[in-house]
């Protein structure tokens, strides 16, 4: 007893160890150049069932930009660290169905991570994910108003994962799972925080649907959060 | 051999289930336009229902145009099984009223042991209770010629094995099966219209031609070219298809250029930069490389398909006169193709709208449809010129495809 209490003290004062020597790395996506304008989805808004879901025309939104430039939904990450995935114990990630449209449109999760598909409008839809790796498992469930949420998971790395919905062909949503946490979303101002990685020497990939992909070279040190501003450009 | 008055009602049925075909494939080119295809994710069920039960209430979306084709490929699927049937006339009967028969004790086995399939047991007692009362009344008829009643069979396994192909691409998840699914719509549409021109006045007509007139026509020639452009008109239905089941939208954005060049740009850096500036509401899978090899295969195809096809047109006027039957249909063909190259030009200035998309659908299994009666109006005028130049003595004989011979429905 004695023994499984100390080997336990030891392997929380590792870890304890590792996190205080982990630093954050954090930053901005801007965007540069004008992005195309949005298209309106006509489809959504001539439908008899989703169309009264909203008041004015809906659109696209490739190019989500805040205030100074700062553009959202770039997926952010680690690349080449690999077998770390937390995601049997993260919490689920919400994917919700609302004016028949997917929100959020753009998801990062881990492998192992639940995604949890909601279904909050009046109307049916079907959840249909559309993987490209041949671990990932594609599916179509049908899911009624109010029905319980549908449970999703991915167990290999992919970027931009297709969810659809067949009866309304305008609804997507793209989820990027990866085999480690070290990953984060830009926000509506293009900040990003990837908290808790391990110092050393990595590239660190911004990537947007549309706006393609830009590295950076870093080092993280013991302790110490690192400042990474990148810049992507309107196609 | 004395020939038969032709069967009217049994052309018109034909007439009808091709029409319906042409109708089942217009439904099904919308149901890929629109990208709705998984929109039922179940089958043979409709979201746990008997199909023929699913509420109207919630035909909604995409399951509109996916539980339409469904039911209306069923309704197909009904009228191939009875003209094959039809044209098996009187001999069919026994079959009609077992098969009714047993279709019955089904549906009443279904209905006692799981009452919950009750739905399931009542299609199955109401078609039982059809082919039942069919074989009294009807058909009394001699069969038809084995050949034309093996054409019906094949009809009747080219539906069933259509409407399996649909249901897989369902439930297996499977894209790829469309393309086969959507190749086999064409065949089968095709076969029926050839059914149709079977059993037509036309063709036991010329069944009364004699032989040795009918050898005397310059044909040889035309009938390479039609038998070569209808191969290639099916080849280029066969990519049509594999690109609209791509689910990509379009590959190439502009035309007659494509992507502001002759030839475009297809290194992976470039295709990045496609993908990157397509603004696309449906339709979202990325575009590749060969996707756009596929649509450039395409337009060059459809050049090819327009040279033969006015080559035709142009050499069965010279040799056969205009009012010649080969020569009004090649020339029909002729049109049909133009509108089918401008639908495809428009196809892709509309950003592939439905409409547009499908009607190019469309336009493409008349052209099939009416290349393969070409090929078969042309062998029924020149008889089967490569017999006499190879003299092979085992070639088939022109008067078996003699529409349905004294045997025929009275």
């Amino acid at each position: 007893m004695k023994k499984t209490t100390a080997l336990l003290s030891l392997a929380v004062f590792g870890a304890v160890l590792s996190l205080a020597q982990a630093a954050d790395v954090t930053g901005t996506i801007t965007l540069k150049g004008t992005p195309p304008k949005e298209k309106d989805i006509t489809p959504l808004k001539d439908d008899p069932n989703c169309g009264p879901l909203h008041t004015t025309m809906p659109t696209t939104h490739f190019y989500v930009v805040g205030p100074n430039a700062g553009l959202a939904d770039v997926v952010v990450y680690i690349d080449g660290i690999k077998g770390k995935s937390t995601g049997a114990s993260a919490p689920a990630v919400i994917l919700d169905q609302k004016g028949c449209e997917y929100w959020p449109q753009i998801l990062a999760v881990q492998t192992g991570q639940k995604i949890l598909v909601k279904n909050s409008d009046p109307v049916l839809h079907n959840v249909h994910d559309l993987p490209t790796v041949p671990g990932n498992k594609e599916e179509n469930n049908a899911q009624m108003p109010g029905s319980p949420e549908l449970p999703f998971t991915f167990a290999d790395p992919e970027m931009f994962l297709k969810f659809k919905c067949d009866v309304h062909p305008w609804m997507f949503a793209w989820v990027s799972v990866f085999d480690h946490p070290y990953f984060a979303l830009s926000g509506k101002d293009g900040s990003f925080k990837i908290a808790n990685v391990p110092p050393g020497k990595y590239t660190l990939v911004a990537e947007h649907r549309k706006a393609g992909k830009v590295t950076q070279d870093i080092e993280v040190k013991e302790g110490a959060p690192t400042q990474v501003n990148l810049v992507l450009e309107a196609k | 051999m004395p020939y038969p008055v032709p069967n009217r009602s049994l052309h018109r049925f034909a007439l009808l289930t091709a029409a319906s075909t042409l109708a089942l494939v217009c439904v099904g080119g919308l149901v890929t336009s629109h990208g709705v295809g998984m929109s039922v994710p179940d089958w043979p069920n409709t979201y746990g229902y008997n199909m023929f039960f699913f509420p109207f209430s919630r035909w909604v979306g995409g399951i509109f145009y996916e539980h339409t084709h469904r039911l209306l490929a069923s309704a197909v699927g009904l009228l191939t099984s009875v003209l094959a049937v039809w044209l098996y006339g009187r001999n069919a009967r026994p079959l009609l009223r077992w098969g009714g028969m047993g279709l019955n004790f089904l549906g009443l086995g279904i209905a006692a042991l799981v009452p919950a399939h009750w739905r399931d047991a009542l299609v199955l007692c109401v078609t039982g209770l059809f082919a039942f009362g069919a074989s009294l009344v009807w058909p009394q008829c001699e069969p038809a010629p084995v050949w034309l009643r093996r054409c019906g069979l094949a009809a009747f396994f080219a539906v069933v094995l259509q409407g399996v192909l649909g249901g897989l691409r369902v439930v297996l998840l499977e894209a790829q099966i469309g393309i086969f699914h959507a190749t086999l719509a064409q065949l089968f549409f095709a076969l029926t219209c050839s059914v149709a021109l079977f059993t037509s006045r036309w063709w036991l007509a010329q069944a009364r031609t004699n032989t040795a007139a009918r050898e005397s026509q310059p044909g040889l020639g035309l009938r390479w070219l039609l038998l070569g452009t209808t191969l290639l008109i099916l080849a280029q239905l066969v990519l049509g298809a594999t690109m609209r089941h791509q689910h990509a939208g379009l590959a190439i954005p502009d035309f007659p250029l494509a992507y502001g060049k002759l030839w475009p740009a297809m290194d992976p850096a470039a295709v990045a930069s496609y993908n990157q500036h397509r603004l696309e509401v449906t339709a979202a899978n990325p575009i590749t490389a060969a996707q756009i090899v596929l649509q450039m295969v395409h337009r060059f195809m459809a050049l090819l398909i327009l040279a033969g096809v006015a080559l035709s047109a142009w050499l069965s006027r010279r040799r056969l006169g205009a009012g010649a039957p080969v020569s009004r249909l090649t020339a029909t063909w002729l049109g049909l193709i133009l509108v089918q190259v401008l639908l495809g030009a428009a196809t892709t200035w509309s950003n592939k709208a439905a409409d547009i998309a499908t009607a190019h659908v469309l336009v493409g299994a008349l052209a099939l449809a009416l290349g393969t009666l070409l090929n078969l109006v042309a062998v029924r005028q020149f008889g089967w010129a490569l017999r006499r130049q190879t003299a092979c003595s085992n070639a088939v004989e022109p008067d078996s495809l003699a529409g349905l011979g004294a045997k025929s429905c009275p």
